[in-house]
């Protein structure tokens, strides 16, 4: 499957779950700031990639998981320095960069662009072939 | 679960499928409320939409909660798709009929189709689609557990016949 096809499908999931127009699901866009995704967005997205693209998708393999309760990762509501590093070893596909200057939790939903989502999709079905 | 709107479990699958109906009465006080007559209008005592939605989270989250043993609570967190034609009047019974699409430790998905049988009719009808999400969280033991009203629902079931406690263990 081309990043194209992968897209598109990404788009049509993403456009389902959120009850946005495909023509808002930008490459760019972040799910939680310019898309308006909430926490059980997230596992909405899980469950209808499983089925667009047949495959398992395992707990904090797609977006993290429990981030917040380990306090080497997260001090005064912000992200470490190895909590970063957790997540870009964890996340390859996140985009980590855009979150490095100002690493509030509350910032971590920004790491998650319609790309990211190609991206992860497309590493799996990589994987899986 | 604090209230059931649900009567009787018809078929379970475990891990897949639950049927669960409902029987409308005008004895339920909400009817006389949704609508009543005004000085234009007759009363007209239709089934509010989201309790047509309420029935089918009772059937897709006892199905969610059964395929786990009721290790987590079941919490109603989305509505994935919700489209319903017409109205439902007393003495018509409503069909829960849930399958469960998705499920893992953070919740689950379930795919439900609502049927509709009235007295007036020759036979079902198709009412529409409620398509649920469910999160799993942590139980809570205040008031009724889910698994409490589970087993009453159960007891009536079997009771009515056609169903074994076979399917129901969990």
């Amino acid at each position: 499957m081309t990043r194209d096809e992968i897209q598109s499908k990404v788009q049509d999931v993403l456009a389902e779950v959120l009850g946005i127009d495909e023509d808002e699901v930008t490459p760019r866009a972040t799910l939680t700031g310019d898309l308006g995704a909430e926490s059980i967005d997230f596992l909405d997205i899980v469950f209808r990639l499983e089925q667009a693209f047949d495959v398992k998708i395992e707990q904090g393999e797609l977006f993290p998981e429990n981030l917040q309760q380990d306090p080497e990762y997260v001090n005064d509501g912000a992200l470490t320095e190895a909590g970063l590093h957790a997540l870009r070893a964890k996340l390859p596909h996140a985009e980590i960069d855009r979150i490095e200057d100002d690493p509030r939790l509350a910032r971590v939903g920004e790491i998650f662009t319609v790309d990211a989502i190609v991206s992860f999709v497309e590493r799996k079905l990589g994987a899986a072939a | 679960m604090r209230w059931l709107w649900i009567d009787r479990i018809l078929a379970l699958e475990p891990g897949r499928r639950l049927v669960a109906c409902k029987t409308v009465s005008l004895s339920e006080p909400h009817l006389h409320q949704h609508f009543p007559a005004d000085a234009n209008n007759p009363a007209l005592p239709i089934v509010p939409g989201p309790l047509v939605i309420e029935g089918m989270a009772q059937a897709g989250g006892l199905l969610a909660g059964h395929a786990r043993g009721f290790v987590d609570d079941v919490v109603l967190a989305k509505l994935r798709r919700v489209e319903l034609d017409f109205e439902v009047l007393p003495s018509a019974t409503i069909e829960f009929d849930a399958t469960l699409a998705n499920i893992d430790d953070s919740g689950a998905s379930v795919d439900g189709t609502v049927r509709v049988h009235d007295p007036a009719w020759d036979g079902p009808r198709d009412m529409g689609r409620v398509d649920l999400m469910f999160a799993h969280v942590p139980p809570q033991r205040e008031g009724l557990h889910v698994a409490d009203a589970f087993g009453t629902l159960v007891s009536a079931s079997v009771h009515a016949g056609g169903l074994s406690t076979e399917a129901f263990s969990i």
